[in-house]
This record gives structure tokens, C-alpha cells and sequence, in this order.
């Protein structure tokens, strides 16, 4: 079950801090604990089998680092930002919702809940000029695609009657003609999940918002609200057999190649690391597309994998991010990272772990993620997909490989602040991303154990 | 299980360098000699061990598996045949010479940069022996990545561009190749029911012949792009000519005998009917290799790039001797992997000594060297006399095997490679006039050579004087892979 806490007012960051991660870490703990009991289904909305706990703890997981990075990015640019951490929860409880909603209503509401909350979480620093232009973008764009989910949605129940997942499904099936409402209501939905999952054509917000946003949410953005979409997307595919359609399969196919060869060309000139990491997460989910294509358990098991390697390097890449930020500035520009393996060579290293892992180099988890996609996508003989996948791969590398000579050449003159204000806190980010770091490489080596335990949890529905 | 030892030993002594660095940069770099040396003892050891022994289950003298991703099908599974033991002789061999050479050139980070070194050889030890395909490229990757850091940290002035190119085409190559890998996967366990990536299931996969030639492409691009075949090779002058020294070595000495040892290991044996159907275009593309090189190598200025082009007109030899199909060709080719990789390593490590003291790596700026530097002028023209392919030394053996093998095969090709050989008289003597003989440009006192820069020298030399005149050791040890080979195509 998922327990979020509403924090009161009136309390210090720290306090506010401690109680969040403690009551994260504790929801993790209840994860584990309510594997016995399920599945467990609130009808009609709600759906909590181990599919749903799989992504219910990966996004909590990632709500603990990123709400563990927002101490010190926010003690220096505001007093005690208690509504941060409000909206962040939130946020978090709309994504989760997500992830166990089976009906079209908890899918509007969880989604609405994560965008509202990120609406204001993304201009929250508003007297920087990105963020308020950030914010507005991301408020026009999104209010703009749940529209277009709302509108889906009510032809689909036009056509069908139902808005649980399940009697659609079986509408469907016995109707053996899909009925033009059907198929537009599910096209006008694609754009909203298109747009949430910032793909290819709806991607054109993704660089702005990653850039002005501060850079807590935008690891935020990047992680949680993806795993939340992707969830509901996945659990709909799967109950109304979305995979059998051919167009419907063709579609996906054009948009996870688009998203392949725009995410990497777009990224090939960026000075600037957030721009950067916004459309490599572009191809990063086209990437995934091509697991979804298959359908079958071999493709959601590499999907999961996949999201969760994918999470770790984003959130040690937007940790380093953080910690070099400064009070006035993001540490967006490159030449900040000119020669910094020589300044601080365990920071360096996180980074480019987290490079290697984005690339797909073998010793770290992006590999066995990128492995088990490409097998998926074999199997299914989904060849022009898989050898964009290779080709985009490649190109990738070269602005990955980019980022790290930056790191590697010879030493800047830019001095890195030593933060000393909250000595604690900063250790103990440091410390989270030499642990992510080494979870990185150790799932690289070895990920058999994971796949074994995600195999394990999705049996259970 | 010592295999796996083998590697880790490398593994370890990397990370145990790395750190020792910070208190004593002396005790790093003789932590570095001594993981090398450890496993050179280790594989001589089996050289002795394994020299008359036929072995009797099938050629593999050391067979050892180990479950790593069961689920998948993926096994630790490495396993060690006369192909494996010869070249692990020479990768340990060239280790040890690679570390010492960069004793005094490498001045900053060198914890790390024997790290690197260190993990680049366990990586390309660890594709000699891999039997499982995920491990294969995994090793396949491994070797690329420490590689890379060492040309972008401690190059030359265009490190940046060249360690670029080295990575990108390589990993290039390597990502066709593991599409292919996960083709055969999937053929194999549709086929049979059992999912594997392990070499010896995979043998006895019955591929229709379209779908194979296609796979056979995936593999062979990449080891194509290693050797480097002629199209694809225009990474390796940059690459070598801006690597440090011991890059140098490791790459020319070692990296490109990976793709040869690849052909030879997966392609052949896995798609021989695709493979012989190709043989002609394959042997076509060598012997383009071979001329185009070797000119190419005639119009350089600078001494590492002209090397570096010998390399690629050398490894046209190996290409085309692999596919004559022949059993002299084979031992010819084997032969060549090893001569190629000791005298094309002597020049590379003569060509850093002589940027250590001149500054530059451009021949026209030399000359007359061999008043000032009588050792390293004598050792140079060994070494020169070597990749000509002169009586008595190594070189001459490999090559003359390969032109034996390939003229009962093909008459035309082997006419034009010994063309090459014509060609390699050119650009050696070119090379050796312009640096050591004629008039002395520069007048300043240099540098003698000091007693570790000897004791590489005459290693090399030394080995490659033995190869020449005694190489029956190796051909024995190699006779039941080529046999197998020739047998099955």
C-alpha cells in the first residue's frame, strides 16, 4: 500500500527531511512486507498485484534519492521549502496511483495529481527566469494533453460502455470489428502518453523543462513521472492485448524509431549537461519502446530491468548535477566540467559510470538493460527497430564520449565551492552516489539476481 | 579455473596500482611489472606443461565453466586451446614489455594508467579464452574501454579526435556483432529447445544459409573492423600514431590479433559453408589491403602513422592466409600473428624511445641517428629487416607459409601479395635511411639508451631471432586447431 504522509507546516527543512526519508524507507519496507497478501483488487479503480509493487518501488526509491538531493540544492536558495516537499509527495502519490490504477478514472486522477503537483514543483524557483518559462511551457503542454486524454478517453467509453480496463478488453474482443471510435479515442490517447513519456513528435518540451526546472525535480521528472506513465501504459497494452493490432504495433514502431534517431541527433551539439541528459532520456524511452513492442513476459521483464538501470544512471548523473550546482547557477555548462577528474576524482568517476551505463558499455548495468531489450527485440524478429537501436547506439556514444573527455581534459580554472554548511547532508549525497555508483557496476556484472526477483514479482496477479 | 585466476590476477593488480599510487608511485608501477610477470609465468608454465601432450578431449587443454546468468543461458565458460596458449604467450609477453617501456614516459595519474593498462590485457586475454558469446563481447568491450582512456589521457596532441574514432568504430563493429550473437541465440534455442550462448551448443546449430551469411556479416564486420580490413581501417593510423607508447604496443601487438583470433575462432567454425563462400572477396579485400598499406606506408612523414600502415598491410597477409583454407596458410597465419605483433611492437616501442628524446615524430626532421644512437640504430635495422620479411627472423617464416598456402588455392592472389612483399622492401628501407642512415640533421648529445630500454630490445630481438630460425614449438602447439579447421572447411 502506499502511505504518504502529509507534512505540517512550521517545521524545519531538516526535521522535514529526516521524516520524509525515514517514511520512504519505511513504505519500502511495507512493499516487501505485502507481497503476502496479493493480489488485492479496489474495485473497480484500483489494481495492486506484483507488477504494481515492482513499479510502486522503484518510483519510491527514487522519490527517496531525489528528496535526499533536494536538502542541499534548496537549503541554499530558499528558507525551509516546506510546499517542495509537500508537492513532491504528491507528485510521488499520483505516480504511484498510476501504477495500480486499472480503470480510466484513477489513470486521470493519478496523472492530474502528478502534473499538477509538478506544474508548480518545476517553476518553484521562481525568480530565475528559466524556471517560470519552464513551468509555463510544461502547464500549456500538459493541460493541453489531458485534454486529449480526457477526449480519448470519453470516445473509448462512447464505444464501449466501460472504462475498466478489463471490460474494455473484453468489448473489444467479442466485437470483431473495432469500430472507428475505438480507434481514434486510442490514437488521441497515444499523443497524452506520447507527451507524458516525451516522445517523438511530443518531445519538444522535454529540453526547456529539463533546463528550467531545478534540478531535484527534473531527476524527478526524468525518473518517477516516466515509471508512473509507463506502468499505466504497459498494464493497458497488456489488458486489452494491444500487442495483437498490427497498426497499432506500427505505430509504436515509428514512434520508438523516431524517438531513437531524434533523441540522439538533437543531443549531438549540447554544451549544456541538463539539455543533454533531456534528449538522451528521449532515446532512452525509445529504446524501452522497443521492449514494449514484443508484449510478452520476456519484453516487460527487459522493460523493468531497463527502467530500473535507467533510473540509478539518471539519478547519480543529476546528483553529480547538484552537487557541483551553485547558489546563482545550475552547474549546466560543460566547461564547469572541464577537468574535474583531476579536481575530484571520485565525482568524476560517478559521472562517467553513469555515462558508460547511459552508452550501454559492458561492467555496468546500462549493458544487460540495453542486452535484454535487444533479445527481446530479436526474438519477435522486430528487425528495423533493434538495428536503429544499434545504429542511434552508436551515435549516442560519440556525445557521451564527449561529456567524459570534457571531464578528463586537462584542469580548468573554475573552483568548486566546498559546501560546508551542511556537512551531513553533503556527505551523505556523496555517499548515495558512490553507493548508486557501485550498485551500477554490480548490476552490470551480475544482474541475474534481479531479473530472477522481477520474474518472481510479476508472477504474482 | 587458473584461467579465470589468470584474469583476475590482471583485474586486481589494476585496482591494487591504482591505489598504491597515492602513497608511492614507484611501488605501483613494480606492482604493475610483477601481475604481469606472474601471469607470464603462469602461462609459460602451461607451455611446458601442455608441449607434447595431445590432448585428449578434443584439442582444449583447460576447460573450465562456471553458471553466471543461468536464466539466459550465459556461463562463465573459458577454455584454452594451442590457438589460446600461443597468444596469451604474446599478450603476457608484450604485457611485460609495455610496462616497462612506460616506466619513466608516464608522468601523471600513472596509478591509473596502469590501471588501465593493466585491465586492457585482462580484457584481451580474456577474449582469447572465452568460450560462452555474451562473455566473448563482454571481454570484447572490456579491452575497448581502458584502451580508450589510455589514448584521450596520455596521447599526443590529437588524442581527443583519435581515441574518438578508435572507440566509435570499434564499438560499431561490436554492436553488429552481438545482434548476431543474439540471432544465433535464438536460432539455436528455437532449433533445439535449449537456450545458450555457450561456443560448443552453438556449433552444431544448423543455420539455413541466407540467414547465415547475414549473421556471419554481423561477426565479421566487427573483426574486420579490428583487423583492419581495408575499407574499415581508418582508425588505426590515428589511433596508433597518437597513443602513448605502450598503446602503441598493446594495440598493434595485440588489439588487431583479436580480430584475426575472432575469424579464425567464430567465423570459420561456426558458418564454414558462408565462410568459403566469401573466401574469394575476402582474399580479394587482403590483397587490396596488403598493396594499399604498403604504399600508403611509403608516403608517410611520420614515423608512427608509416608504422601503423604497415600494420594494416601486414594483416592483409594474416586475412588472406585465413581464408585459403589451407593448413600451411593457417600456421603461416598464426605464425605472422605472432612475428607481426613482436616486430611491429620493437618499432612502435624504438619509434616512443626516439620521440622521448627528439621530440617529434616526423622522419624528416631525423637523420643520422645512428652516430648518436649506435644500439637502437643496429636493434631498428634488425627490426626493419623483420617486417620486410628477411630470411632468419620471424617474419620471413609467417609470410612465406601464408604465399605457400594461398598459391595452391589462388595463383593470382598470392602473385600480387608477394608484390606486397616487394613494397614492404620499399617502405622498410625508406624508413630505415630517413631515421638512421644519411646526413645528421640534429647535433645535440642524445640520450643513450638506458639498461631498461636494452633489456626490451633485446627481448624483442631475441624472440624474434628464435622464431626465425626454431618456430617448429609454435607450429606443434598450434597443429591440432589448424588440422580441425581445414578439416571442417
Amino acid at each position: 500500500m502506499v502511505v504518504i504522509l502529509l507534512i505540517a507546516f512550521r517545521q524545519k527543512h531538516t526535521v522535514i527531511q529526516v521524516v520524509g526519508f525515514v517514511l520512504m524507507c519505511m513504505v519500502i519496507a511495507a512493499l516487501l512486507k505485502v507481497k503476502a497478501i496479493l493480489p488485492v483488487s479496489i474495485l473497480p479503480l484500483f489494481q495492486i498485484d506484483g507488477f504494481a509493487l515492482l513499479f510502486t518501488g522503484l518510483i519510491i526509491f527514487c522519490v527517496l534519492i531525489v528528496g535526499l538531493f533536494s536538502f542541499i540544492y534548496f537549503e541554499e536558495r530558499e528558507e525551509s521549502p516546506k510546499e517542495y516537499y509537500i508537492l513532491l509527495f504528491l507528485a510521488t502519490l499520483g505516480a504511484a496511483m498510476l501504477t495500480i490504477s486499472r480503470h480510466f478514472i484513477s489513470l486521470f486522477i493519478g496523472l492530474e495529481l502528478l502534473s499538477v503537483s509538478l506544474y508548480a514543483l518545476i517553476a518553484y524557483l521562481r525568480n530565475r527566469n528559466n524556471a517560470v518559462e519552464a513551468g509555463m511551457k510544461y502547464l500549456v503542454l500538459a493541460a493541453l494533453s489531458s485534454a486529449f486524454l480526457l477526449f480519448g478517453m470519453a470516445l473509448i467509453y462512447m464505444d464501449t460502455g466501460t472504462m475498466e480496463f478489463t471490460a474494455i478488453a473484453q468489448k473489444i474482443s467479442s466485437s470483431s470489428v473495432r469500430s472507428v471510435l475505438f480507434i481514434t479515442g486510442a490514437g488521441i490517447m497515444i499523443v497524452a502518453i506520447g507527451f507524458k513519456l516525451a516522445l517523438v513528435p511530443f518531445h519538444l518540451w522535454a529540453a526547456d523543462v529539463y533546463q528550467g526546472a531545478p534540478t531535484p525535480v527534473t531527476a524527478f521528472i526524468a525518473t518517477v513521472s516516466k515509471i508512473g506513465v509507463f506502468a499505466v501504459l504497459v498494464r493497458f497494452a497488456q489488458t486489452i492485448n494491444l500487442q495483437q493490432y498490427p497498426q497499432a504495433m506500427t505505430v509504436f514502431s515509428v514512434i520508438a524509431i523516431a524517438s531513437m534517431i531524434m533523441g540522439n541527433l538533437l543531443a549531438l551539439r549540447q554544451q549544456n549537461i541538463k539539455r543533454l541528459l533531456a534528449y538522451s532520456s528521449i532515446a532512452h524511452f525509445g529504446y524501452l519502446l522497443v521492449a514494449f513492442l514484443p508484449g510478452n513476459a520476456t519484453g516487460m521483464e527487459a522493460s523493468i530491468f531497463y527502467l530500473l538501470s535507467y533510473s540509478i544512471t539518471l539519478l547519480s548523473a543529476f546528483g553529480i548535477v547538484i552537487l557541483l550546482s551553485t547558489r546563482q547557477k545550475d552547474a549546466e555548462d560543460l566547461t564547469i566540467y572541464r577537468g574535474l577528474f583531476w579536481k575530484n576524482p571520485l565525482m568524476a568517476a560517478v559521472l562517467t559510470i553513469a555515462l558508460f551505463s547511459l552508452a550501454g558499455i559492458p561492467l555496468t548495468a546500462g549493458f544487460p538493460a540495453k542486452f535484454f531489450v535487444l533479445s527481446s527485440g530479436v526474438q519477435q524478429h522486430l528487425w528495423v527497430p533493434v538495428i536503429v537501436l544499434v545504429v542511434t547506439s552508436v551515435i549516442g556514444l560519440y556525445y557521451y564520449l564527449r561529456v567524459i573527455s570534457v571531464l578528463f581534459a586537462a584542469a580548468g580554472s573554475t573552483e568548486i565551492k566546498e559546501k560546508t554548511l551542511h556537512p551531513f547532508f553533503y556527505i551523505a549525497t556523496y555517499s548515495t552516489l558512490v553507493v548508486l555508483m557501485f550498485l551500477l557496476c554490480l548490476l552490470g556484472t551480475l544482474p541475474g539476481g534481479v531479473v530472477e526477483g522481477v520474474r518472481e514479482f510479476l508472477l504474482i496477479h | 579455473m587458473m584461467l579465470a585466476g589468470m584474469i583476475c590476477i590482471l583485474l586486481l593488480g589494476g585496482i591494487l596500482c591504482w591505489l598504491l599510487a597515492k602513497w608511492s608511485v614507484v611501488l605501483s608501477k613494480w606492482m604493475a611489472l610483477l601481475a604481469v610477470v606472474i601471469d607470464f609465468v603462469i602461462v609459460c608454465y602451461w607451455c611446458l606443461q601442455y608441449k607434447n601432450v595431445s590432448p585428449a578431449g578434443g584439442s582444449w587443454f583447460i576447460n573450465y565453466r562456471v553458471n553466471w546468468i543461468p536464466s539466459s543461458g550465459i556461463s562463465f565458460h573459458v577454455a584454452m586451446d594451442g590457438l589460446s596458449l600461443v597468444l596469451l604467450l604474446l599478450t603476457f609477453f608484450l604485457g611485460i614489455l609495455s610496462v616497462l617501456c612506460s616506466w619513466n614516459e608516464i608522468k601523471e595519474k600513472t596509478g591509473f594508467y596502469f590501471f588501465n593498462l593493466l585491465w586492457t590485457l585482462a580484457g584481451i586475454s580474456g577474449v582469447f579464452v572465452a568460450m560462452d558469446l555474451f562473455l566473448f563481447y563482454f571481454f570484447w568491450e572490456v579491452m575497448l574501454v581502458p584502451m580508450y582512456f589510455l589514448i584521450a589521457i596520455w596521447g599526443d596532441t590529437n588524442r581527443r579526435y583519435a581515441a574518438f574514432k578508435f572507440f566509435i568504430f570499434t564499438q560499431a563493429g561490436g554492436l553488429l556483432m552481438l545482434l548476431a550473437i543474439l540471432a544465433l541465440y535464438f536460432i539455436h534455442g528455437r532449433q533445439s529447445g535449449i537456450y545458450s550462448f555457450d561456443y560448443f551448443s552453438l556449433l552444431n546449430t544448423s543455420v539455413e544459409p541466407s540467414a547465415s551469411k547475414w549473421i556471419m556479416f554481423g561477426f565479421l564486420i566487427a573483426f574486420v573492423i579490428k583487423l583492419p580490413v581495408v575499407p574499415f581501417h581508418n582508425w588505426l593510423p590515428d589511433a596508433h600514431s597518437e597513443a602513448p607508447t605502450a598503446g602503441s604496443l598493446v594495440l598493434a601487438g595485440l588489439l588487431l590479433k583479436t580480430g584475426a583470433y575472432g575469424i579464425i575462432r567464430f567465423v570459420l567454425t561456426l558458418f564454414p559453408q558462408a565462410a568459403a563462400e566469401i573466401a574469394w572477396w575476402a582474399q580479394l579485400f587482403a590483397v587490396i589491403g596488403i598493396v594499399y598499406g604498403a604504399l600508403l606506408a611509403f608516403a608517410q612523414t611520420d614515423i608512427k602513422r608509416l608504422i601503423a600502415y604497415t600494420s594494416v598491410s601486414h594483416m592483409g597477409f594474416v586475412l588472406l592466409g585465413i581464408f585459403a583454407f589451407r593448413e600451411m596458410a593457417l600456421q603461416g597465419v598464426v605464425m605472422q600473428m605472432l612475428t607481426h605483433g613482436i616486430s611491429t611492437g620493437a618499432l612502435f616501442v624504438m619509434a616512443g624511445m626516439l620521440k622521448e628524446r627528439l621530440h617529434t615524430r616526423d622522419i624528416g626532421l631525423m637523420g643520422g641517428l645512428w652516430t648518436s644512437l649506435p644500439v637502437m640504430g643496429g636493434v631498428f635495422m634488425l627490426f626493419t629487416m623483420a617486417s620486410l620479411g628477411l630470411p632468419m627472423l620471424g617474419n620471413f617464416i609467417a609470410e612465406f607459409l601464408i604465399l605457400l598456402g594461398t598459391f595452391s588455392a589462388n595463383i593470382s592472389f598470392s602473385v600480387i601479395a608477394s608484390i606486397g612483399l616487394v613494397l614492404s622492401a620499399l617502405y622498410s628501407l625508406r624508413m630505415m635511411q630517413k631515421v638512421f642512415l644519411g646526413q645528421m640533421t640534429t647535433a645535440m648529445p642524445l640520450k643513450k639508451s638506458s639498461v631498461r630500454e636494452q633489456l626490451i630490445m633485446a627481448a624483442m630481438t631475441i624472440s624474434i631471432v628464435a622464431l626465425g630460425l626454431y618456430p617448429q614449438p609454435v607450429m606443434d602447439m598450434v597443429k591440432t586447431v589448424v588440422q580441425q579447421l581445414v578439416v571442417r572447411a
